[in-house]
């Protein structure tokens, strides 16, 4: 038995075909049984399973992006539960961007931010405000509500006004650390939602407490969209754009630089790294993400109020990113799956069962138990136990590696074999 | 002719005065040491030469050009490197990142040319890790290259922080206490490396160290600190011969003997 599991391990071609029957069968399951939840979970299960598969990485992008862009929309689609799962899957995207923002900003550069819904709000509002009557309350000239396919210029007007407020956020911040740090920018979370929730009078710029209503929805070239199904596509790009983001800066110059002034400020300075130029990179970055979705999100609304940009939404994402494993871009996804589908399918569901078993009278919940109650409970329970037991997240940061003997063997091939060659005139190093 | 020259150089920490008007000019390309008890005033005078702490007066000049009033990153663009007593690695990164972070000044790459694959950052990056690993190979550290920083032995902690300093090409390389918890082997080894570097990186090394059989091997000339004063200065042998340095370091005599 031993001896089997450690050949599949080992056999690329066992594995592939055990995947392929998993994913078929989770799929047709999903496609049998819409209303099944599990079946639903399962076939999401899959990208993890893939993630450990001894495949090549280029092979494993195409199979989960197949999974995620063409079996699981086309699986979905047959029943009443269509819309829902979309949504679900629509959510899960829209956090997990936020999450790898916030990575940058946390894992990354080791900065403590419990503010961050603040940016997903400035780019909600942005698109918000423009794309209803909002606008004409207060800007001089041109015609609002702007039509439905500005909303792709928007994606990216988005993302560069949210990075503009994490700079200003960051100017401030700069001076502060640690536990300050996160107390300032929790502050400035609130400020945002505060100031957004009241900005009616002087001049109506937000509508205040009544939110902004009748936002238009985007617009693909003349197709106006406006269900999740639609969404989900929208948001699967812009996530895919923001992993590459990522994963690129990851293991550049400023990747390297973000973590050094993370595991030591001032040997960072000390190697030349100008500590306020990377921290601020760090949260222009982060915020950016955040900025982005926030447009997909007032337009998936078409509704937006501050409501929906409290303090536990931070603490939310920040769950994700612990949980999931700071620093680390496969945990911070599945950081942020798991505890979406916590929150939007799991606990809903069970909570919805359980209600139904005590109406039936099956079991008798007493009051102070009510199952909706019970979500949250569960949901910090959990978060207890995993704070406990995995504290490196579910898929702990792990540190590249580099190939050793190919650099061992382009170092010696390499032109001036002697160590650091006296080019320093050439290289300017006086200024 | 002096690389590095320092005037009158004063630190003040609310009512303690750390260093007091230090005067000193260290020769291009020499191994100059800074000793001195604990708490003479040492690592507040690397401090301030690499603007972690501001002088409360003085000035301090590196080819004629006042360093005061600069950012730790600037001084190092500059051209001054260093190591530190508390060694301070970025233990959470590998062995060859510590390296490359050394190099930033020197890598050009803008970020944008990283998400846009132009080859030019891609071949500077290559390059970087060549050279890199040249550097581990010089100091020794080849075979850690994916080790974590944090879970190197001391000795190769130490090693790692000189990889680190000269792989910003440095004209003035610091070194605090290099040979702190190293054994006789390792400390032998770091004084030939630090006699190597000096001439194939056409670098000024200066060194604070306690160990004074190294000192004493080691440097062309010798600076003396005591309550943040200087006392004397000179070529080992004027140092080892001179009263007040004795008495400074009285009970320590053995020491400066052997
Ligand atoms: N940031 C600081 N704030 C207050 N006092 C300080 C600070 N840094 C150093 N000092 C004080 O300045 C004096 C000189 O310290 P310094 O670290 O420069 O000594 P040192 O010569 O390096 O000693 P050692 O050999 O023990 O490393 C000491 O009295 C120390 O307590
Ligand atoms: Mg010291």
């Amino acid at each position: 038995m031993r001896e089997q599991i450690s050949k599949f391990s080992q056999s690329p071609k066992a594995q592939a075909i055990f995947f392929a029957a998993y994913v078929i069968v989770t799929a047709l399951g999903l496609y049998l049984m819409q209303t099944s939840v599990i079946a639903f979970l399962l076939l999401l299960f899959s990208i993890l399973i893939l993630y450990y598969l001894k495949l090549k990485t280029r092979t494993k992008w195409l199979i989960g992006l197949f999974i995620i862009a063409v079996v699981v929309p086309l699986v979905a689609s047959q029943g009443p539960s269509f819309q829902s799962y979309m949504e679900v899957g629509t959510l899960v995207g829209i956090y997990a961007a936020m999450s790898l923002g916030l990575n940058v900003v946390v894992g990354f550069a080791g900065l403590l931010d419990l503010g961050f819904i603040a940016f997903f709000a400035v780019g909600a509002y942005t698109y918000a405000i423009f794309a209803s009557t909002q606008a004409s309350h207060f800007m001089p000239f041109g015609h609002y509500p702007l039509p439905g396919d500005t909303f792709w210029l928007f994606i990216l007007i988005g993302a560069i006004i949210a990075s503009i407020f994490g700079i200003l956020l960051g100017i401030p911040v700069l001076r502060v650390r640690g536990d300050y740090l996160a107390i300032v920018t929790l502050g400035f979370g609130e400020i945002i939602r505060i100031v957004l929730n009241n900005m009616d009078h002087p001049i109506n710029i937000t509508n205040g407490a009544l939110g902004i209503s009748s936002i238009t929805p985007p617009n693909f070239l003349g197709i106006p969209i406006g269900n999740s199904s639609q969404f989900y596509f929208i948001v699967l790009g812009i996530f895919l754009v923001v992993i590459y983001i990522v994963t690129r800066l990851e293991h550049s110059k400023l990747g390297r630089a973000w973590k050094a002034v993370r595991d030591n400020e001032i040997a960072a300075q000390a190697s030349g790294i100008p500590l306020v130029k990377t921290k601020l990179a760090a949260f222009a970055i982060g915020a950016s993400f955040s900025g982005m979705m926030g447009a997909v999100f007032a337009a998936k609304q078409m509704y937006v109020d501050a409501t929906s940009f409290t303090y536990l939404e931070s603490t939310m994402i920040l769950v994700m990113v612990i949980l999931g494993g700071m620093g680390s871009v496969p945990g911070v996804i599945l950081g942020a799956a798991v505890v979406t589908i916590l929150n939007t399918q799991v606990l809903t569901d069970l909570s919805n069962w359980l209600t139904q078993l005590s109406t039936n009278g099956v079991i008798s919940i007493p009051d102070a138990l009510s199952p909706a109650k019970m979500q949250r409970l569960i949901f910090g329970i959990l978060l207890v136990v995993f704070a406990l037991y995995r504290t490196q997240g579910l898929i702990p940061h792990k540190n590249r590696k580099i190939n050793v003997e190919k650099l061992k063997k382009e170092a010696s091939e390499a032109p001036g074999g002697a160590l650091l060659s006296k080019e320093r005139a050439e290289t300017g190093g006086t200024d | 002719m002096s690389i590095l020259e320092v005037k009158n150089l004063t630190k003040q920490f609310g009512g303690l005065t750390a260093t007091s008007d230090i005067s000193m000019g260290v020769e291009k390309n020499s191994i100059t040491a800074v000793i001195g008890p604990n708490g003479a005033g040492k690592t507040t005078f690397f401090n301030m030469i690499t603007a972690v702490y501001r002088p409360t007066s003085g000035d301090i000049l590196l080819n004629g050009k006042s360093l005061v009033g600069l950012k730790p990153h600037q001084v190092s663009k500059f051209g001054i490197t260093r190591t530190f007593q508390n060694i301070r690695l970025f233990n959470e990164q590998t062995v060859l990142d510590n390296v490359l972070v050394g190099m930033h000044q020197r890598l050009k790459g803008h970020w944008v040319g990283t998400l846009l694959h132009f080859p030019n950052v891609k071949r500077e990056e290559e390059n970087a890790k060549i050279e890199a690993y040249k550097i581990l190979e010089y100091v020794g550290l080849e075979e850690y290259v994916n080790e974590n920083a944090g879970n190197l032995a001391y000795g190769a902690q130490r090693r790692l922080e000189i990889a680190r300093a000269i792989a910003a090409k440095p004209k003035v390389l610091l070194l605090d206490e290099p040979a702190a918890g190293m054994n006789p082997k390792e400390t032998q080894k770091l004084t030939d490396l630090i006699h190597d570097m000096r001439t194939r990186l056409d670098v000024t090394i200066i060194l604070i160290e306690h160990d004074m059989k190294l000192v004493m091997k080691i440097s062309d000339f010798i600076y003396v600190l005591d309550h943040g004063e200087l006392i004397a200065s000179g070529v080992p042998e004027e140092i080892r011969n001179n009263k007040r340095v004795i008495e400074a370091y009285l009970g320590k005599g053995a020491v400066l003997n052997g």
